[in-house]
């Protein structure tokens, strides 16, 4: 059951072309407004695209003539809120698509328990959504959505609405369900990446910027935007050298060419990927010499803590750099936003290749 | 849990006191007038001036034709806030003051408009009296009074429901499978419930005490167009005193229609 879409809306700015394989399931990233959402009200048949086609298994979703409506593409939304029906029970919920598939009465309600066996949530059956918690209706909106049977699921920051405490066992729910399942999840979290999603999609302004197995992408970023979500430092430039890039208002920034094989040659684009780890920072008249390293004058705009470390966001002339320290670190330092700082990377820990 | 169900009593209201004169004086406004009713009411006739033949078969007209007329705005009116709620209209803001016109109209206006297009020489009449209809001056001619007179206020409570409601849960319906027929049925209607009710509400009452559009377009014939007003109206030369009774009835009836519907309602909001 493959899904390919290609799509553009002119007042949107959107111009995607996005596929998804045969029981594969895709993560689609990307800040607010890149378009994600608008990705699956094309798909899901709520939206029309001034040009463009999608293909669902062989049957055409839309093209520049044919248009097919929402409830016979077999495309299943999942939103954020869960959105029960709030006059059916949880039963009667999972029980709709079957219904309005034509089944009878009782074998809808048979499917409809064997969905909601499948989500853990069998016990909950005669209740009304307005007597769930945000995790329980979640699973239940779950069960429906898989309950009709849909041959492309689409689910929209499931865990969004959801507390904290909820959130890890319907990630764990999720997996299970998705496998082998040809499907779309909207997330702002890595984890969510890695832990459902074979492959990353990366949406900016309407367009793919990236895309590329999870881990592959998450480990070796080409957009700022990945590179965020995996917790890197993320610098573009041109190559100069191996290994050395020129980034503009930065100067020549040292590194390593990692991996080997995507080296980039001189006077290509290419891309500095660091660990906020590996940035120590310094009062401007301390600056150490020695092995091979970076450094570039910073101004603090804002200490974070993380658990046991501080983040300090830094901005230089060309783009914000991250470093965490120890509190004691910081403090030592005596760090505070509109500090004038040296930021230090050295070459070899950060990595150089062609973006 | 006396504190969780009043909870209005405890929260700060905000409310400037002066508020509270001219909120009482709209309050009296409203129910002295009935109190001036019920103190010239004739109770020791009451019941013989309300059961008699006149008054029982006005009083029984007004139930058929108020909710025959309710029926048609059910029927033409959820559609009607639907497609103004809902549907890719044009124009909708000319399209909605065209449809909430009869609100602002007086009704003898309505009745004359009616007279002009359904009557034996109207625009529709006449095509109709050809083929042997006569819509004037006959029962089914109160029920399109009352329907014309009726119908906006069913349509705005309607759509009102239905904009707040918007349209999520049909799209997730559409999503798993459902057709357009199927999400009305089971999602949509469903879910604009408490707004329906209100709204026919609303319209049986308005139908139940239309007068002007009624006497213009169907007359005053004992037992076919004579209404409950149109009955009170006419007893008020002849008869004050029946005329008192009757009206006392046609509030009876209007306050138990309202209280059923708002008192179902407001145990419906406390449960769910």
């Amino acid at each position: 059951m493959s899904f390919r879409l290609e799509a553009a809306i002119g007042e949107r700015g959107f111009d995607t072309a996005f596929e998804v394989h045969d029981g594969e399931t895709v993560a689609v990233l990307g800040p607010n407004g890149a378009g994600k959402s608008t990705l699956f009200a094309l798909a899901a048949g709520l939206l029309r695209a001034d040009s463009g086609r999608a293909v669902l298994d062989g049957r055409i979703l839309f093209d520049d003539r044919a248009w097919v409506p929402p409830h016979a593409r077999g495309v299943a939304l999942l939103a954020q809120e869960p959105l029960l029906f709030p006059h059916l029970n949880v039963v009667e919920n999972v029980a709709f698509g079957p219904r309005a598939g034509g089944a009878s009465r009782h074998d809808a309600r048979g499917a409809a328990e064997r969905w909601l066996g499948e989500v853990d949530a069998l016990a909950l059956a005669d209740r009304r959504p307005a007597q769930l918690s945000g995790g329980q209706a979640q699973r239940v909106a779950i069960a429906r959505a898989l309950a009709a049977v849909p041959q492309l699921l689409l689910l929209d920051e499931p865990f969004a609405a959801l507390d904290v405490a909820a959130a890890p066992a319907l990630r764990r729910l999720l997996r299970r369900v998705l496998a082998k399942r040809t499907a779309v999840i909207i997330t702002h979290e890595a984890l969510d990446a890695h832990m459902l999603a074979d492959r990353v999609v990366v949406l900016e302004g309407g367009r793919v910027v990236e895309e590329g197995p999870t881990a592959e992408l998450l480990e070796r970023p080409r957009s700022r935007f990945a590179a965020g979500l995996a917790g890197l430092n993320f610098l573009q430039g041109r190559t100069t050298a191996p290994g050395r890039l020129r980034v503009e208002g930065l100067g020549d920034v040292f590194g390593v060419e990692r991996p080997e094989a995507d080296a980039a040659l001189a006077g290509e684009d290419a891309v500095a990927v660091f660990r906020p780890a590996d940035v120590s920072i310094y009062r401007p008249s301390e600056v150490p010499h020695g092995s091979p390293r970076n450094a570039w004058r910073a101004i603090v705009e804002e200490l974070e803590p993380r658990g046991p470390q501080v983040r300090v966001h830094a901005a230089t002339p060309r783009a914000t750099i991250v470093a965490d320290l120890t509190p004691a670190a910081a403090a030592e330092l005596d760090l505070g936003p509109g500090s004038a700082v040296v930021l230090v990377a050295k070459a070899a820990a950060v990595a150089v290749y062609s973006a | 849990m006396p504190a969780s169900a009043h909870p209005e009593r405890r929260g700060y209201s905000g409310l400037p006191r002066w508020i509270y004169i001219p909120a009482t004086l709209g309050v009296l406004f409203v129910l002295v007038p009935l109190v001036g009713m019920l103190a010239r009411v004739d109770w020791l006739n009451f019941i013989p001036l309300i059961t008699s033949d006149s008054s029982l078969a006005a009083l029984r007209l007004s139930l058929e034709t108020a909710l025959a007329s309710t029926a048609a705005c059910l029927v033409l009116g959820v559609p009607m806030a639907l497609v103004l709620a809902r549907g890719p209209v044009r124009g909708r803001r000319w399209l909605r003051a065209l449809v909430l016109l009869p609100l602002v109209l007086p009704p003898v206006v309505g009745g004359l408009a009616l007279l002009y297009t359904f009557g034996r020489l109207g625009l529709v009449g006449r095509w109709l009296d050809v083929v042997g209809v006569q819509l004037a001056f006959t029962t089914l001619a109160v029920v399109m009074a009352q329907t014309f007179v009726s119908l906006p206020f069913l349509v705005v409570s309607l759509e009102g429901a239905l904009r707040t409601a918007g349209g999520r849960y049909e799209a997730i319906a559409a999503t798993l499978g459902a057709t357009p027929t199927h999400v009305f049925w089971r999602v949509t209607l469903p879910l604009v419930v408490p707004g329906l009710a209100s709204g026919l509400v609303l319209s049986f009452a308005r139908s139940l005490g239309e007068f002007g559009a009624t006497l213009t377009f169907a007359g005053s014939l004992e037992g076919v167009t004579r209404t409950l007003p149109l009955e009170v109206y006419l007893q008020r030369e002849v008869d004050p005193d029946a005329a008192v009774a009757l009206a006392l009835v046609l509030v009876v009836v209007a306050a138990v229609v309202v209280g059923v519907a708002y008192g179902r309602r407001l145990a419906g909001a406390v449960s769910a």
